[in-house]
């Protein structure tokens, strides 16, 4: 047989179509494995025709994993259910609609919720404040019972203290407790300390005139009342307010002097 | 990789060996699909059915009994004709006019820019209509020669030879 002959006849074209019987394939394929330019030829035809139904088909790249997951199942037969397409469209359409509508629904309602529990938050908090302020309001009101008590006291001594040179306007009083030796102090009418600066109260003996501290008023600006309370074990004939340095002097800054009242004498 | 080694493979279920020849083939399947039913997605639809069915089928397949493209268009060819037959293809009122691939070819959407593309434009430009007709018959058809002859209204021998020769310009064109 001459191997050209038979490239030339045309059957490995026929053969790459797929149009001989049986035995003409067994033929071609034992002369492929014999003759090198046989399988040539073939490989040669059949590129060509891979390339030419290639062309005719759809420009759409259609994945491996598109088949993968098909691949295991037994599938042999390859069916496909076909689907009714505008039916399937309109259902995928309705589905879509409806997760948005879901979802808008959602958000609305997790919205609504934080706004909420932020309202919850603002309340609990005015509560919060609310029960402070009638705390406060409580112990205020039992401070303010308990100075009553005292000024109503007939075994405590009542001395007004008048404004002296240094601060004509001011005033205080002075409430002595002598049962146990406390002296309370009205302050109301002082002015606010400059910065420091406090107020430091003495007790006065008259003949000669001897000045004892009784301590230095701290927490004027702070305290609300200017009610302060001190101890008083001085055998006092009168009283008097001075402006001293932080931490308070030894002995009274007569200058500064505000206010001063003696015990009405009986 | 071989050719043969991939079929080889591919018989012993290698799904790595199936990618590498699904890539392989897959657009000629789509085409010879694309011709017959002539709409994209059903010709999607039945080119994946192909290889899947290819896959299951891979015993069937004997390397003595011919080419595994020829074995593959076989089935892509059998499954479209079926395809055109079945009652949803027929309820859906596709006209399957009798153009040749060569329309396909020559309209502009089925091209892309690659230099492939350009030669096999080139060539169906210049290509006679009797090799277009007997290329038809034979590859995207799969008429035996003898149909084809009568198709054709030609002796059998020269069906062989033209065939031949068309191959032999098609080859001068795209390889």
């Amino acid at each position: 047989m001459n191997i050209n002959d038979y490239i030339n006849s045309g059957i490995l074209e026929l053969y790459v179509a797929g149009k001989l019987s049986e035995k003409e394939n067994q033929e071609v394929y034992d002369l492929m494995l014999k003759h090198p330019e046989v399988l040539k030829e073939v490989l040669e035809i059949e590129a060509a025709l891979v390339k030419l139904t290639a062309s005719v088909a759809p420009k759409k790249d259609i994945d491996f994993n598109t088949i993968k997951g098909r691949l295991n199942t037994n599938d042999t037969d390859g069916k496909v259910i076909s689907l009714n397409k505008p039916k399937t469209k309109w259902f995928s359409y309705t589905g879509w609609a409806a997760a948005v509508v879901l979802a808008g629904g959602l958000l609305w309602t997790l919205n609504q919720n934080s706004e909420l529990e932020n309202q919850i938050q603002t309340v609990t908090t005015e509560k919060d404040f609310i029960e402070i302020q009638m705390e406060t309001s409580k112990t205020d009101l039992a401070e303010t019972k308990n100075l009553l008590n005292i000024i109503r006291d007939k075994s405590i001594i009542n001395i007004p203290l008048e404004g002296q040179a240094a601060a004509p306007g001011a005033y205080a009083t002075v409430y002595w407790d002598k049962n146990d030796d406390t002296v309370y102090l009205d302050l109301q009418g002082l002015p606010e300390p400059p910065e420091g600066k406090v107020y430091q109260v003495w007790s006065l003996t008259l003949n000669p005139l001897t000045p004892t501290s009784l301590g230095t008023i701290d927490e004027f600006i702070q305290d609300d009342n200017k009610i302060f309370k001190l101890e008083n074990t001085n055998e006092s004939q009168a009283f008097g307010i001075t402006l001293e340095p932080a931490g308070g002097s030894v002995s009274p800054t007569l200058e500064q002097l505000y206010t001063l009242g003696a015990l009405a004498s009986n | 990789m071989d050719l043969d080694t991939l079929v080889v493979q591919f018989k012993n279920k290698d799904e790595k060996a199936f990618e590498k020849l699904y890539n392989m083939y897959k657009d000629s399947m789509h085409g010879v699909i694309y011709n017959i039913v002539r709409d994209n997605d059903i010709a999607e639809e039945v080119m994946q059915d192909v290889f899947i069915k290819a896959w299951h089928k891979s015993d069937s397949y004997d390397v003595k009994k011919g080419r595994f493209f020829t074995w593959l268009i076989n089935i892509s060819r059998n499954a479209a004709i079926d395809k055109t037959r079945s009652k949803s293809f027929k309820n859906s009122g596709k006209n399957l006019n009798s153009d040749y691939f060569v329309d396909i070819i020559q309209s502009e959407d089925s091209l892309d820019d690659s230099t492939d593309a350009i030669g096999i434009k080139k060539f169906v430009n210049k290509l006679a209509k009797k090799c277009i007709e007997v290329i038809e018959l034979l590859y995207f058809k799969g008429f035996t020669q003898k149909e084809a002859s009568e198709a054709l209204d030609m002796p059998i021998g020269t069906i062989k030879t033209r065939n031949r020769n068309c191959i032999k310009e098609l080859r001068e064109a795209v390889l």
